[in-house]
Parts: structure tokens; sequence; C-alpha cells
């Protein structure tokens, strides 16, 4: 038997699609952003000689890279509700999605510092600059733009796993596409409809990124 | 003024500097040489307390340089700091590279800071490349970028490492000339030098570091052209071939 394509449907529920995805835009950029911030501070962290210090930061990278995604967002949503923690579905995803971030992100940093040659750090003293002047001003701006590709591979990764939301019933672009499916049928139909705003979603920031990092990054390094 | 007062320096258990005294007027130009490993870098990095020191003093104008209590932030304003690798700021163009440190560590205001990175950027030849991004400039520009950068920190004193030493032969003479010029001004240099002619022709002192210990000093023509110690002699054999 043939499968018979019923495509109005999902143009019916287009405007509920373009909510969810939306939300998933919405969760990925936030996840990146705090993801980010933090991974600046696990990464100094990490290169620390004093182990209290590099100890934390390595814990957390070692669990976040090595566990399956999903488990953490099942852990962040029923994992802590069994302690009381009621999270939504939307911060339990972007706690998962930081948590993940976070510590990949760590990893890519600490190279990217570890790759500034150590005279960067010399100069800028000899010129009167004190430790967060340099980070600041000189070194930041120099790892940013050394890890800056894999740093947007990160992102579209985030927006991807952001698809896990659907476990928890959350309304990113997977959760309202199983919910629409539900209620008509048409499964297919959907689906495909959600893949392609997937790739439009990840193509537009991969876009974005490329257009922000040639105003930004000036210079050869 | 700078005082150097039997310094001891060590990394692990290599002892670099073994007890080294010297005095540094106000307008003199002390040359240090001596052979690869004899420790005269490093006694750069030590009056600017980049390096800590394990024995001694250091004092500039009545500082106590490694002192617990002297903010060496504040201090290595007064010392300005050239490197035999330039260690521009690949990320900045020239203009910011010079008025990044009259900006935020001096805080003076942006137009200023500017005025004066481009005041010192002409000194040294380099007027015409304020928009340029130092990557894309010959190490001699370069090096005359990082002595500008220094010189907008309006330092009382200059050390300079070796900062010939990378440079393509053709490049080294504009260098030079630009340290000459700043003799001229009055400034007081400590220059870390295999320049042997430069150092005989600019210095009021030059010290001859051998292992760790100044082997010899005085003016250019005791130390350079009728050294006593039998060291001097050799090391000058070998360099003036």
């Amino acid at each position: 038997m043939e499968y018979e394509f019923h495509w109005i449907i999902v143009f019916q529920k287009l405007p509920q699609l373009l909510n969810g995805a939306f939300v998933t835009l919405h969760v990925s950029v936030l996840s990146m952003l705090i993801g980010i911030t933090i991974a600046v501070l696990l990464a100094i962290m990490k290169m620390s000689k004093a182990r209290i210090v590099s100890l934390p930061a390595t814990l957390w990278v070692e669990i976040a890279r090595n566990t399956p995604a999903l488990f953490q967002i099942y852990m962040a949503y029923f994992g802590l509700g069994a302690f009381g923690i009621h999270l939504s579905p939307y911060a339990a995803v972007l706690s998962a999605l930081v948590f993940v971030n976070a510590g990949y992100l760590t990893e890519t940093f600490r190279g990217g510092f570890q790759a500034i040659p150590k005279t960067q750090y010399s100069a800028s003293k000899s010129l009167g600059m004190n430790s967060v002047q340099i980070y600041r001003y000189i070194i930041l701006p120099q790892m940013f733009r050394r890890i800056y590709h894999p740093m947007t591979n990160q992102f579209v990764w985030s927006i991807l796993m952001s698809s896990l939301g659907i476990l928890v019933g959350m309304d990113e672009l997977s959760g309202e596409t199983q919910r629409l499916q539900s209620l008509s049928f048409r499964t297919l139909e959907f689906f495909i409809v959600a893949a392609v705003m997937y790739f439009l979603i990840t193509k537009l920031v991969l876009f974005s990124a490329a257009l922000i990092a040639r105003r930004v990054f000036r210079g050869d390094l | 003024m700078i005082q150097i007062q039997n310094v001891h320096k060590s990394f692990g258990s290599l002892e670099v500097l073994k007890g080294i005294n010297l005095e540094v007027n106000k307008g003199e130009v002390v040359s240090v040489i001596g052979g690869s490993g004899s420790g005269k870098s490093t006694l750069l990095y030590c009056i600017n307390a980049i390096e800590k020191i394990q024995q001694g003093r250091i004092i500039v104008d009545d500082i106590d340089v490694h002192a617990k209590s002297t903010n060496r932030d504040k201090l290595r304003q007064k010392l300005g700091m050239v490197f035999q690798q330039w260690n521009s700021f690949p990320h900045l163009t020239v203009l910011e590279n010079a008025s990044l440190a009259p900006r935020i560590v001096l805080k003076m205001g942006r137009k200023e800071a500017m005025e004066i990175a481009k005041k010192e950027l002409n000194h040294v030849g380099l007027g015409d490349k304020f928009d340029e991004y130092p990557t894309r400039m010959s190490g001699g520009q370069q090096q005359r970028l990082a002595i500008a950068r220094a010189l907008a920190m309006k330092p009382d004193y200059m050390l300079f490492d070796e900062v010939t030493s990378a440079l393509d032969p053709e490049l080294v003479g504009e260098v030079l000339d630009t340290l000459r010029m700043l003799r001229d001004d009055g400034m007081t240099m400590i220059c870390v030098t295999h320049e042997i002619a430069f150092a005989r022709e600019v210095s009021d002192k030059v010290a001859f570091f051998h292992q760790g210990v100044i082997e010899e000093i005085g003016t250019p023509e005791q130390v350079i052209v009728n050294p006593r110690k039998e060291a001097t002699q050799k090391f000058l054999s070998k360099v003036l071939h």
C-alpha cells in the first residue's frame, strides 16, 4: 500500500511548529551563553596547580562528557524531583544542556588558552596590566578567536540535543511535533517538516556565527 | 636609580644568578653581554618582577621590587620592557597595541591615549602604520612597535632583552637606530645584547655575565677593548671574529 501524503494539516499547524522552533532556538542560545561563561571559569580552574581548585572542574568535565545527555535531562527533571526540587521541563532541559555545554567547552577553551604563547602574559604584565586586565583585553579575545569554530559546532549540537526535550514534555520543536502528529496521525509529514526546520535553524545559527566572526575578528593570529 | 644587591635566582635546583650586584644611574645606558645561559636575560625579568628572586634585593627608585608590600603592577609602569620575540598583540591594530595600556592601566581617556600612542609611533617611524595589524609587518617593524608600546607608558627605565636576536640581519639596523635615538633622548636603559659593536658605541657601562656572576664590569673601553679577565677575552674572541 502506498503512503498518501496530506500536507494541509501541517500547514494549518505551522504557527505552533514555529513557536516550538522558537523555543528550541531560545533554549539553545541561552544554554550556550551560560555554558560559555561557566566554561571560561572551569577552564581557568582546571589549569590551576592547586588540586582543590582543579578537581571540581575536572569532575564536571568528566561527568558531562562521559554520560549520555538523555540521562542528564532525566536527572534534572525526575532526579531532582525526587529530592523535592521541581524544575519545569524548560528549566530541566536548559540546565542539562548548560551542564554538557560547559563540560565540553571547558576542554576546548583550555586548549585555546594553552595555544596562546606565555610571552603574551609577560608582555602584558610588563605594561603594568593586572591579571583581570590581561585576561579581559589580551588572552580572552585571542582564545575565543582560536576556538570559535569548535564553539559553533557545540552550538549546533545544543540545538539538536534540545530535541530530547520531547522526553520530559517540553514544548520545543520536537515536543510540539510529537503532540501535533499524535493528534492528527500525520506522523511522517510533521516529522519531515520538523527536520527541515532543524536544518534551517542550524544553518541560520552557523550563518550568523560566520557574520559575527567577520565583524569581530580582525587581523590574524 | 636601579640598585641590584646580591641577587640570587634559581629555577628548581639550577642556580642562574649567583649574587649579582649592579647599579644603574638615571640617564645611564648599561649593556649586559655574555654567552647563552649566563643569566643576563633572567636578570631583566627579575628587575620588573616577572620572575621572583630567592635572595638579595632589587631597588628601583627606593622601591624594593620583591618586597611583599610592593604593588608590582604599579611598579612595572616605571619599567618598560622589550622582548626578543617582540610579543605584539596580534588581535589589535598597531595604534591599539600602543594605546591599550595607557588607556586601561593609566586610565587615560581614549583620545589622550591615542595621542600619546601616535606620538610614540611617529617617533619610532611607524607613523604610516596606525591601522595595520602587527602580523602583517616585518620583525623590525614589530620590534619598533614593541618599543613604542612600552614608551607610551612613559616609563623611567627601559629594559631590552636581546631585541635584535630574532631579527633578520637586514632589519637589525633600524631597531638599533631606534635605541640610539632613545639614548640621545636621555632614557635610562639596560640592554641585554649580542651586538658587541653596538654595546661599545652606546654604553656608559658594560657588564660581562659568565656562569651567573658579573665577571667583569666597566666602561666599554675597559671591558670590550681591553678585557682583563680570561673568560671575557675568550667570549669576545668568539663573537668578534
